[in-house]
Parts: structure tokens; C-alpha cells; sequence
């Protein structure tokens, strides 16, 4: 069966063709540009297929990263993953976008995997080695998660924005998602029966949405009038 | 197929997520789901709550207008969506779905203007618009009289408001009266038991140096405000009626004023009303009157189809297909600003 993973829940929009007997990945493409999810994705599908010589209607499973990211990129992968599979009548599955980080990582020690949340916070998760997810995923400020972290080595880009935090820090492993590695991971789960996740956001925050105060008079009173004076 | 094409419709440039289907000038389906109640407490439209309902209700709202129809989408001649303008989260919600739609159903996409759909909407009730078409839009996002010649190609902004939206007044005065969010429908209701002339409010840019297709209501809503405290201070009772109908005359009063005196000048002899006021009861009646005063044709349509829903959309995406006009690229961005000019997005060069 052909897996199309997408994933737009770090700066990178990202999409991967897998061949799930084969356990290989066919073709697949990565483009760094934070502000364009949405612009960016529908060609990279197409560019994906066309470089494999496939076309949509062979693929049998969509898989997207279900973050946690930032809120707009993220909706972006996640509704063209659900909208491609319920056009085509396959199944849309998700997976924890830190899992592909880590997965990509190949680590076989305990790490954690950070990415930025913006408002000087990150996304993060912990590992018992690449393919184990301990704990998270989880948003927090660095500074607040400094001590827990500082012995492990560290993966992905809220490690090098906050290097304070994250001394051990890797910058030689992938900084972003990877389509591929979330599509190994279905696949593996796939082909053992083990449940994967609904491709549902994992916004970890509320929606920043504050009641209006008491109504506000647009005259001030008399009182407060008479002090200007 | 060639003047009846079978298009849908996704419209998601605030809280509703709306999902249209029609052959050529018939509405097949409109399947609206609303985050209106999430947004109520807050008293107005919170973005990251509208662009995370639109996400749980795309693909759900397009087969219910699917089935709705009756029609396979693989029968589809094109898919149709808001590229802006509106709230920005929002609408990437709905071009990235209708992207997905169409490249999984091989069907061309259409990224259309939301105000221009606005307009379109109204030949699923009354027929072909005729050419120009004069139109006055007024919701809570946007207040615009505006002529088109062709709406697939070519919309003219002859004036706008230059500080609130007609909607976004109505939302502030429910609110100095304590009527609830959404207020249009709130002041329509009360003000159906107040008197029109109890108070004179003013009208915004009427005089005879304003621009004379422009429009302000920000000066209209401080008065209703200011008139409201001062009764308040004095220890007396707000006649609630009274002021709601009074607001309302004012805002009818100018906008249907304005519109008449476009037609007439741009030599227009009919007049479309679109956008969610132009649900609003005093507005249809009093556009009624004068339109039929200065021998103008009115088309208002139904308010289901005022208020922001997919079924414009699909039918503005129907026009585009029947004019031949080139359908937008994979890369069609979600533009919050997208000017009233262009009614389509079309393809940009490769590259
Ligand atoms: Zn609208």
C-alpha cells in the first residue's frame, strides 16, 4: 500500500510517498518557509507524485503529523490530509509530529525533542530512544524545563533558538518534521495492528480569547469629567 | 455542461463554515455549521476559535452538502472557495480543503472573492444578474456600493465605509443596549416595537461636500452611545425600542439613500442588496419603497442567502466555469486583503 504523509506543524512544509511493503520511501519533498504552509503543500503533493509516477488515486492511506505547531500551519496539513482521503475514500491517520522528529533522530538513548511554539515557549516531548515517547508532548517556557532536560541530548529547532536550556542540544540531527519518518511510523504500526492516533490537532493551549470587560461608557462620567479640568 | 456547470462551494472567511452546491443558476445544497454560539460570550468573532471549528467542520459540512444535492464528486465541473478576503486562519482552512477536493477529484479550482459571491448569490434566487449590476454590500465586515460589469472579471468600488462596517455598528449598539452578540437580528426584533423618529440620530456623510458613495457609521454609533449614558446618568429609563429602531432608521436611511442616488447617477436601473444586513427587515422595506419611488428594479436575496454561506460561492465558481474563465493554480494563496477587484485569483506564472 502507498502512504502520502504530510506534515506542516514546523517551519517546514513536508511530504513523503511510502511504499509500506517495501518500507521505502518513493520520493518526497522539503521546503523551509514558515509563512507559506498553506501555498506550498498542494504543490509538493503533486511534485511528490509526479517525481514517483503515481497518482493520487493509487495511494491507499494518508498519514499527517498532528503537531503539536503552531495553529495555522498545522490546520493546513491536517485538513488537506482529511480532505484528500475523504475525496479518494481511504483512511486519513495521525501522528505526533515530535514522534517523526525523533524518529528521524535514529537516537538510542533517552533525549527530547523541542520545537518553537512562538510567544518564547516550546513544543516538547521525551524519548527512551527513537521510536519510545515517555512523556509530552507538553508547552512550556525553556527556562522552566532547563533542569529536567540539561543531561539528555536534545533534537530539533526549539533547542537551538534556546541553547541555554537545551546544552545538549544536536545540531547535526533534523531540526523540523519529516513526512518520511511519520510515514514509517504508520507504516510500522500498520503492519502490527497497533492503533495510530484520529488526525486531530494537538493545540496543547486554549484559544486566546479574553470576555470583554464591563461595558465602557464613551462619555466619561460627570465626576471624572469635572477632575480634567 | 457548458452553461450549467455542477460546482461546489466552500466559504470560510469567518465563523461559518459553508459548503454550497449548484448547477449553473440552481441551488442544489447549503450546508452551513456555525461557531456563532463559541463566539457570543466574547462579543464578537474570536479568530483561533472560528479557524479551529472550521477545521472539525470541513470535510463533515462538504459531504452533507454532498448528499444534500444528491450528486457524486466525481460528477463535480469544478470546485469553488473564498480566497479572501476575511479573516486570514479562517480562510486557509478553506482553500487548503477545496485544493484537496479538486486535486483528488481532478477538478479545476476556483479561488473566488468573497464580496463578489456576495453579489452572485443573488442569481440562485432572481436568475441571471443583469450587466453592470449595481450592488450594495453591507455586513459585518464590509459596507460598499459597488458596479460590476461582469462579476467574473470585472467589479468596480464606487464607495465604502471609511471607518465600521454597517454590521459592525449594529454589534456595538446591541452591546451599549445590552441586546447580545450577533446584534443584527437583535436590534431588527426590538426595534419592530419602537418608533423610527423618537430620536434623530445622524446620518454619516450625507452632507453636500461628503463623498457621496461613502459611508461612516462609527459618529452614528457614538451618538446612540452618548444618548443612551446621558439617560442613564439622568436616572431615566432607555426607551430600548425606541433606540433600536431609531439606529436603524439612521443606517437604512443612508444606505438605501446612497444606493438610490448610484443607480441613478451610473444610469443602473435595477439594485442588488447582499451581505448578512441585508437580512435586516427595515432595510428590505425601506429599499423597497424608494427603489420602487425611482423606478428601480430591487433583488435582495433570501436572508439564508445574505449571511455568509457556500452556496454563493458555488454560485459565483458556476459563473467561472460557464465563462470559460482559467481556473486558479495549486498554489492559490488565502489572502485576508484580497481587493473587491478581483473577483477570481487566477493562475500566476509558473514558477
Ligand atoms: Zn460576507
Amino acid at each position: 500500500m502507498l502512504l502520502l504523509a504530510l506534515d506542516t506543524a514546523t517551519p517546514a512544509v513536508t511530504v513523503a510517498l511510502f511504499d509500506a511493503e517495501a518500507g521505502r520511501v518513493l520520493a518526497a519533498r522539503e521546503r523551509v518557509d514558515a509563512r507559506r504552509h498553506g501555498e506550498l503543500l498542494m504543490p509538493s503533493v503533486d511534485a511528490v507524485l509526479t517525481e514517483a509516477g503515481r497518482r493520487i488515486a493509487d495511494v491507499g492511506a494518508l498519514v499527517a503529523g498532528t503537531g503539536p505547531g503552531p495553529y495555522t500551519g498545522l490546520r493546513v496539513g491536517l485538513v488537506t490530509a482529511a480532505a484528500l482521503g475523504a475525496a479518494r475514500g481511504v483512511p486519513v491517520y495521525g501522528v505526533c509530529t515530535l514522534d517523526g522528529i525523533a524518529h528521524a533522530s535514529g537516537l538510542r538513548e533517552p533525549f527530547v525533542v523541542a520545537t518553537d511554539a512562538r510567544r518564547k515557549e516550546v513544543y516538547w516531548a521525551e524519548y527512551a530512544d527513537a521510536d519510545t515517547r515517555v512523556g509530552g508532548p507538553a508547552v512550556d517556557r525553556p527556562g522552566e524545563i532547563a533542569e529536567r532536560v540539561a543531561d539528555r541530548p536534545a533534537v530539533g529547532a526549539g533547542t537551538a533558538l534556546y541553547p541555554e536550556a537545551f546544552p545538549g542540544a544536536r545540531a547535526d540531527l533534523p531540526a523540523h518534521a519529516s513526512a518520511s519518518a511519520l510515514a514509517a511510523i504508520a507504516a510500522s504500526a500498520l503492519a502490527v495492528g497497533a492503533p495510530l492516533d484520529a488526525p486531530r490537532p494537538l493545540y496543547l493551549r486554549r484559544p486566546d480569547a479574553r470576555e470583554p470587560a464591563g461595558y465602557k461608557a464613551v462619555t466619561p462620567p460627570p465626576a471624572e469629567a469635572s477632575a480634567r479640568r | 455542461m457548458a452553461d450549467e456547470p455542477l460546482v461546489l462551494g466552500i466559504e470560510t472567511s469567518c465563523d461559518e463554515t459553508g459548503v454550497g452546491v449548484v448547477r449553473g443558476t440552481t441551488l442544489l445544497a447549503d450546508a452551513v455549521a456555525s461557531s456563532v454560539d463559541d463566539h457570543a460570550r466574547y462579543g464578537g468573532v474570536v479568530p483561533e476559535i472560528a479557524s479551529r471549528a472550521h477545521l472539525e467542520a470541513m470535510v463533515p459540512t462538504i459531504e452533507r452538502a454532498l448528499a444534500q444535492a444528491g450528486v457524486a464528486a466525481g460528477d463535480l465541473d469544478g470546485i469553488a472557495v473564498t480566497a479572501g478576503p476575511g479573516l486570514a486562519g479562517a480562510l486557509l482552512v478553506g482553500v487548503s480543503a477545496a485544493k484537496a477536493y479538486a486535486y483528488a477529484l481532478d477538478k479545476p479550482l476556483y479561488g473566488v472573492n468573497h464580496l463578489a459571491s456576495h453579489i452572485c448569490v443573488d442569481q440562485l434566487e432572481h436568475g441571471r444578474l443583469p450587466e453592470p449590476t449595481m450592488a450594495l454590500l453591507v455586513s459585518g465586515g464590509h459596507s460598499s456600493l459597488l458596479l460590476a460589469p461582469d462579476i467574473t472579471t470585472d467589479v468596480r468600488p464606487l464607495g465604502a465605509t471609511i471607518d465600521d462596517a454597517a454590521g459592525e455598528a449594529f454589534d456595538k449598539v446591541a452591546r451599549v443596549l445590552g441586546l447580545g452578540f450577533p446584534g443584527g437580528p437583535a436590534i431588527d426584533r426590538e426595534a419592530r416595537a419602537g418608533d423610527p423618529n423618537a430620536i434623530a440620530f445622524p446620518r454619516g456623510l450625507t452632507g453636500p461636500r461628503d463623498a457621496p458613495f461613502d459611508f461612516s457609521f462609527s459618529g452614528l454609533k457614538t451618538a446612540v452611545a452618548r444618548w443612551v449614558e446621558t439617560q442613564r446618568r439622568a436616572g431615566l429609563d432607555v426607551p430600548v425600542a425606541d433606540v433600536a429602531a431609531s439606529f436603524q432608521e439612521a443606517v437604512t436611511d443612508v444606505l438605501t439613500r446612497k444606493a438610490v442616488r448610484a443607480c441613478r447617477e451610473q444610469g443602473v436601473d435595477h439594485l442588488m442588496i447582499g451581505g448578512g444586513v441585508a437580512a435586516n427587515s427595515r432595510l428590505r422595506a425601506m429599499a423597497e419603497e424608494r427603489c420602487a419611488a425611482a423606478g428601480i428594479t430591487l433583488r435582495v436575496p433570501r436572508p439564508g442567502l445574505c449571511t455568509d454561506n457556500g452556496a454563493m460561492v458555488a454560485a459565483l465558481g458556476a459563473e467561472m466555469v460557464a465563462r470559460n474563465r482559467p481556473p486558479s493554480a495549486w498554489d492559490l494563496p488565502a489572502d485576508s486583503s484580497l481587493p473587491v477587484t478581483e473577483p477570481l485569483v487566477p493562475a500566476g506564472e509558473p514558477g
